[in-house]
C-alpha cells in the first residue's frame, strides 16, 4: 500500500498514541485505565505503522523479539507478586506510599503499578507476536 | 495464613518463565524442567505433611480477607492431588526427553507443560469458584497448544473438536457461576456453602448444581459427554496423551468432588443419585467401547472413560468409605493408566504402529516391555497386591455398606470386561509370533523410555504393599471432605463470619 495521507498521519499520531497509552497506564491503579488497555493502545499505534508501511519497515524500526517483551512483562508481574512473600505477606499483596517528587509533586507509588507495567508488556508482546505471526505466515517447517 | 499453599502454583509458573528465556537451548530446557518437577514434588510432600499435622492450610491472596478476596486452600484431598500431579510430572518430563522430537521441543513444549501443570495445581488449590474457572482456562489454553503442537493433520482435526467442546463447557461454566452468584452473592466456596445452607428454597440451587455437573462432566469425560476423549487422546504424541489421561480428567473429577461435597449438598438424595447413575453408564459404555477397539492407544483411551466412572461412583455413594475409594482410584488410575500409555508409546517407537492387528510377538522379542505391560494391565484390572485391587475393593465395599447393589454389580462386571480387553492387547501385541522382524528406528533408544514406566509401576506396587499407611491418610482426607464445617472454619474463621 502506498498511501501518503495514511503514512503521514500514522507517523505523526504514533507519539500521541503512545503518550496517551502511558497516561492510561499510570493512572490505571485507581482510575479507569491500566496495563491491559494501555498495552492494547500501544499495540494499536504499532499496528497502524504496519498498515501504513510494511512489516520489514516496522521490524527495522523496532528490532525486538516480541516474545521477549511478553516474557519480561510476565517476569515483572510475577516478581511483584512474589516480592511480598519474602516479607511474610501472602502472594500478590500490594504496598503503596506517598512520595514527593520534584515537578510531579506528591504522588502515590504502589507496587500494583509494577504489576500493571508487567501486564502492559505482556499485552504488547503477545498481541504483536500474534499479529506478526498471522501477517508473516511463517509455516511450521521453516 | 501460610504461603506454602501457593508455592505449588508458583513453581511451574516461574519455571515456565525461566524456560522462555532460553527456548532454543534444549539441554537447559530439559534440566530446568526436571529440577523444577523434583522441587515441586518436595514442596507438595511438605504441604501434605503440614496439612496432615496442622489441619487445613489457607492463604488469602493479596491479604484480602476471606469472602472478598481469593482464597487458596489446601485440605488433605487437595494436597494429595498436588502431590499426584508432581509425581506424574516427573514421569512425563523424563519420558519426553527421549520421545518428543526436536522441533516440538524448540517450540515451547516444556514451558507449555509447566503452564498446564500450573493450571492443574491452581485448580486443586483454589478456594474460589471463579478462580477455579480461571485456572481451568489456563490449563485448557496450555492443553490446546500441546494438542495441536506439531500441526499434523490428524492432530489439528482433533484439536478443533477438543477446543470447541471445551469452549462450550467454559461458557456453560461461566453461566453457571453467574447464576450461582446471582442467587447467593458470593464466589468463595466456603462462603457459598454457608449461604446455601441458610437458603430456605434450595430448588434453584439444585438446578444450578446440575449445570455445574454438566460442565465438570465434560472435563472429566462422563457419559454422555465423553465423545471428545478417544480422538484427542489418540492424536498427540504419547507424553501429552499421558498428561491428559493422568491429570486433565482428574481435574474434572476433583472439581466434582469438591463442589458436591462442599457446596451442593442441599439435596443429596437427588443430586448424588444422578451422579451414581451417570457413573454406572460411564463405566459400562466406556469399557464396551474399549472391547470394540483394535488400536492400542484407543483401547486405553476408552478405558480411561470407564475408569472415571469408578472415581465418580465413590462420590455418588457419598459415604466416607466411598470417597476413600475415589481418592485411591484417582491415584491408582493416574499411575497405572499413565504407565500403560507410556508403554504404548514404547511399542510405537519399536514397531511404528499402534494397530493391534499389525503387532505380535513382542513378549519374546522385547521381554522387558512385555512384562511391564503384563504387570500394569493386571494392576488396572484390579489384581492384588497392586493398587487397583484396593481401590476397587473399597468402592465395592462402600456400595455394599449402603445397599447400592446395582452399581456394585455393574462395577464388578465392568472389571471383568476391563481384564478381557487388557488380555486382548496382551494377546494381539505381545503373544504369538512377530509378523516381521521389528527393527526400532532409533536403535535401542526405546530402553531409555522404560525408567519412567518402572517408576510408576513401582509406586503403584508400593501403594498396594503399604496399603494400611496410605489408607489412614486417604481416610483423613475423606473425613475432611464429608465434614465441610472444617473447611469452612479454616477459610472463614470460627463460626463463619
Amino acid at each position: 500500500m502506498n498511501n501518503l495521507i495514511l503514512r503521514t498521519i500514522a507517523k505523526r499520531t504514533f507519539y500521541l498514541f503512545v503518550a496517551f497509552s502511558l497516561y492510561l497506564l499510570f493512572r490505571g491503579h485507581n482510575l479507569p485505565g491500566g496495563g491491559f488497555i494501555a498495552g492494547l493502545l500501544t499495540v494499536a499505534a504499532i499496528v497502524l505503522q504496519y498498515l501504513a508501511f510494511d512489516i520489514k519497515y516496522v521490524q527495522k524500526l523496532l528490532p525486538i523479539d516480541y516474545i521477549n517483551v511478553a516474557v519480561m512483562g510476565l517476569v515483572l508481574a510475577t516478581l511483584t507478586g512474589i516480592g511480598g512473600m519474602f516479607l511474610g505477606y501472602p502472594f500478590l499483596t500490594q504496598a503503596f506510599d506517598y512520595y514527593t517528587i520534584p515537578i510531579f509533586g506528591t504522588v502515590e507509588l504502589a507496587t500494583a503499578l509494577l504489576f500493571d507495567i508487567g501486564v502492559y508488556l505482556v499485552v504488547i508482546g503477545s498481541v504483536l507476536t500474534i499479529i506478526s505471526a498471522i501477517g508473516d505466515e511463517k509455516p511450521w517447517n521453516s | 495464613m501460610n504461603n506454602l499453599v501457593v508455592i505449588p502454583i508458583l513453581i511451574p509458573l516461574v519455571t515456565a518463565l525461566l524456560l522462555l528465556f532460553f527456548r532454543k537451548n534444549i539441554f537447559w530446557q530439559r534440566v530446568v524442567s526436571i529440577i523444577s518437577a523434583l522441587l515441586a514434588l518436595g514442596v507438595s510432600i511438605l504441604l501434605a505433611i503440614t496439612v496432615a499435622q496442622d489441619g487445613i492450610q489457607v492463604s488469602q491472596i493479596g491479604n484480602w480477607p476471606a469472602p472478598y478476596g481469593i482464597t487458596m486452600v489446601a485440605d488433605l484431598f487437595s494436597a494429595i492431588m498436588v502431590m499426584l500431579s508432581a509425581v506424574m510430572a516427573i514421569a512425563i518430563i523424563a519420558y519426553s526427553f527421549n520421545y518428543i522430537d526436536r522441533k516440538r521441543e524448540e517450540y515451547f513444549y516444556y514451558p507449555l507443560l509447566q503452564l498446564v501443570l500450573m493450571g492443574i495445581n491452581g485448580s486443586f488449590l483454589t478456594g474460589d469458584i471463579f478462580n477455579l474457572f480461571v485456572f481451568f482456562e489456563i490449563l485448557l489454553i496450555g492443553s490446546y497448544m500441546l494438542l495441536s503442537l506439531g500441526g499434523e493433520k490428524y492432530q489439528l482435526q482433533e484439536a478443533v473438536k477438543y477446543m470447541i467442546i471445551n469452549i462450550l463447557a467454559s461458557s456453560l461454566f461461566l453461566v453457571a457461576i453467574a447464576l450461582l452468584y446471582g442467587v447467593t452473592g458470593t464466589l468463595n466456596m466456603a462462603d457459598l456453602a454457608v449461604k446455601i445452607a441458610a437458603l430456605e428454597d434450595t430448588r434453584v440451587i439444585t438446578v444450578i448444581s446440575m449445570l455445574f455437573f454438566a460442565v465438570f462432566a465434560i472435563k472429566a469425560a462422563l457419559f454422555p459427554l465423553y465423545f471428545w476423549l478417544p480422538g484427542s487422546y489418540h492424536a498427540p504424541p504419547t507424553p501429552i496423551t499421558t498428561l491428559f489421561a493422568a491429570l486433565l480428567t482428574k481435574v474434572g473429577v476433583y472439581a466434582l468432588v469438591r463442589t458436591f461435597t462442599l457446596i451442593f449438598v442441599q439435596d443429596v438424595s437427588f443430586t448424588h443419585t444422578v451422579i451414581l447413575v451417570i457413573a454406572g453408564f460411564t463405566m459400562s459404555l466406556g469399557v464396551l467401547g474399549a472391547v470394540a477397539q483394535m488400536d492400542f492407544k484407543r483401547i486405553l483411551a476408552y478405558h480411561s472413560i470407564s475408569q472415571v466412572g469408578y472415581m465418580v461412583m465413590g462420590l455418588g455413594l457419598y459415604t466416607v468409605t466411598g470417597l476413600v475409594g475415589t481418592i485411591f482410584f484417582i491415584v491408582h488410575h493416574s499411575l497405572i493408566k499413565s504407565s500403560l500409555f507410556l508403554i504404548s508409546g514404547i511399542t510405537e517407537k519399536i514397531t511404528g504402529t499402534t494397530d493391534l492387528r499389525k503387532l505380535g510377538g513382542l513378549l519374546t522379542a522385547f521381554p522387558l516391555v512385555g512384562w511391564l505391560f503384563f504387570i500394569a494391565s493386571f494392576a488396572l484390572a484390579g489384581t492384588p497386591p497392586l493398587s487397583g485391587f484396593f481401590s476397587k475393593f473399597l468402592l465395592i465395599k462402600a456400595g455394599l455398606d449402603i445397599g447400592q447393589h446395582a452399581i456394585v454389580a455393574v462395577s464388578i462386571l465392568v472389571g471383568t470386561l476391563t481384564l478381557f480387553s487388557m488380555v486382548k492387547i496382551f494377546y494381539y501385541a505381545f503373544w504369538g509370533k512377530e509378523p516381521h522382524k521389528y527393527i526400532p528406528k532409533d536403535g535401542t533408544k526405546w530402553v531409555r523410555l522404560t525408567p519412567a514406566v518402572i517408576y510408576l509401576i513401582t509406586l503403584s506396587a508400593l501403594i498396594g504393599v503399604n496399603f494400611e499407611w496410605f489408607y489412614s491418610y486417604a481416610l483423613m482426607a475423606s473425613e475432611q471432605l464429608m465434614n465441610p464445617e472444617i473447611y469452612i472454619e479454616a477459610v472463614l474463621g470460627r463460626g463463619g463470619h
